[in-house]
């Protein structure tokens, strides 16, 4: 089967609905046209951007060319995790835990998937590994902001009780069990909701993609269940990294809580 | 120094950026208060003591140097109980070691708490109940020193006679005792010596 390509006149009367919107939010006094018409154009250049670039690296088919697009990808992924919490770490902790991550999960997940499951020739086939890289690095974002945010929110709001550990000689591992528990449960319980409600509830959105783009819809379960397991994996990977590597910055040699290697996000800023 | 036991704790030069230098001796089964005004450092030093905040400097413990000790251990034989002691759990019980629940069940009327507390959750406790049961909690590891923080800050005149009546029974078994209290009737009933800490350095009376 073909997929049916879009001419640009069929994407020109979609865009009407836009106008539809922009018309009820001059009616309703909504204050939303000038958002709405700003982050609709942003959309629109910044897909064709995309489009074009994947092309060109399509076209490339150049292990370099994919392995920066992915790295690029990794990057914004990584600044999403370490803007997101209201605490930072200093020295740019939250960058480079966020980082180290994200980097560490997508890297294991894709490369995974790519050499055994999916396996392209070559196994780096950008056609596969960069959209493969940018589903699993989606929800390796969320999982590891979910995870950060709430291992540096807890150990300020838990802060007696985790002392009141050590004080008593407890190890800091041991101290900081509870809140590490908590942040990496909180980190996987949108995959879990994700898996429960897949199909049911939501068709997932790589499938809905490949029976547009006419596979057979069985066929897309199958890709669509083996997605979401690497996907569960990204996640579970990531949080757990994300959190063991702040853990670690927030003690010393001898394991005391070190908030004062926290500050608190400047007001005004992403 | 001559052929006598090494001092319990002794602190030489310990300081941080926010306090200190301070140098104190103490000996087995003393207790020494130390009073100030707010903010004049004292909770900073027990911490500093207990090693839960950077500082530098020397503190000793039966002439052994705490560098020679983990940081752990160090703890459980340096105990530091905060004005305000946190929880971690539920309930009562788990903040305690197993081995010490029935001693510490033993224990709780002499400060006039229900033992039926240990099965009680945390967010049910009054505040001075909560106050005792940290106080309890800081004694079941038996450690050598204690550094309290305003042990008897939220207690009535009842309680805080009690406790005061444990840490004297705990003092005749060797245990030392800093204690940090806004009280000086307190200080002077339980500190052998009486310090007086203002800007942040130790001030004796």
């Amino acid at each position: 089967m073909k997929p049916i390509l879009l001419t640009w006149p069929d994407v020109a009367i979609a865009s009407l609905l836009l106008l539809v919107d922009g018309a009820l939010s001059i009616w309703l006094r909504l204050g939303l046209h000038r958002p709405l018409a700003i982050a609709a154009g942003r959309m629109v250049v910044q897909l064709i951007a995309v489009g074009l670039i994947l092309r060109v690296v399509f076209a490339l088919a150049s292990p370099v060319a994919t392995l920066a697009v992915v790295l690029v990808m990794t990057a914004v992924a990584a600044r999403e995790v370490a803007a997101r919490p209201e605490q930072r770490l200093v020295r740019f902790g939250n960058l480079a835990v966020g980082a180290s991550a994200v980097t560490f999960a997508t890297f294991v997940t894709a490369i995974l998937a790519l050499t055994t499951a999916i396996r392209p020739t070559p196994w780096y086939d950008p056609r596969y590994a960069i959209p493969l890289a940018g589903i699993v690095l989606g929800n390796v974002l969320n999982g590891a902001s979910l995870a950060l945010d709430g291992l540096l929110g807890g150990v300020v709001r838990e802060r007696a009780a985790i002392e009141a550990q050590l004080a008593l000689g407890a190890p800091y591992r041991q101290a900081m069990r509870g809140l590490v528990r908590a942040s990496v449960r909180r980190a996987l319980l949108p995959i879990v909701n994700t898996m429960s409600a897949a199909g049911v509830v939501t068709l997932p959105g790589i499938m809905t993609g490949q029976i547009l783009a006419g596979m057979d819809p069985f066929e897309a379960a199958k890709y669509q269940i083996l997605l979401i397991f690497l996907l569960a994996g990204g996640s579970g990977l990531a949080s757990v990294s994300v959190v063991i590597l702040a853990a670690r910055r927030l003690t010393d040699d001898r394991q005391r809580l070190r908030l004062d290697r926290l500050e608190t996000k400047r007001p005004g800023r992403g | 120094m001559p052929a006598e036991a090494p001092a319990r704790l002794r602190l030489a030069g310990l300081r941080s950026a926010l306090a200190g230098p301070f140098d104190l001796t103490l000996a087995a089964g003393e207790c020494v208060a130390i009073t100030g005004p707010s903010g004049a450092g004292k909770s900073l030093l027990l911490r500093m003591i207990a090693d839960l905040d950077p500082n530098q400097g020397e503190v000793w413990l039966d002439g052994q140097e705490r560098a020679t000790w983990s940081a752990p251990e160090w703890r459980r034989q340096v105990v530091y109980n905060a004005a305000e002691a946190g929880w971690w759990g539920e309930q009562v019980a788990p903040h305690f070691p197993a081995a010490a629940l029935a001693a510490t069940q033993l224990l709780a009327p002499r400060l006039g708490l229900d033992p039926a507390l240990l099965e009680a959750s945390v967010s049910r406790l009054s505040t001075g109940e909560r106050q005792r049961l940290a106080l309890l909690r800081a004694l079941a590891g038996a450690p050598a020193v204690l550094l309290l923080d305003e042990p008897t800050g939220a207690l009535d005149e009842t309680s805080t006679g009690l406790v005061e009546a444990l840490l004297a029974a705990r003092l005749a078994t060797g245990c030392t005792i800093l204690m940090v209290t806004h009280n000086p009737a307190q200080a002077a009933r339980m500190g052998r010596r009486h310090l007086r800490l203002a800007d942040r350095r130790l001030v004796g009376t």
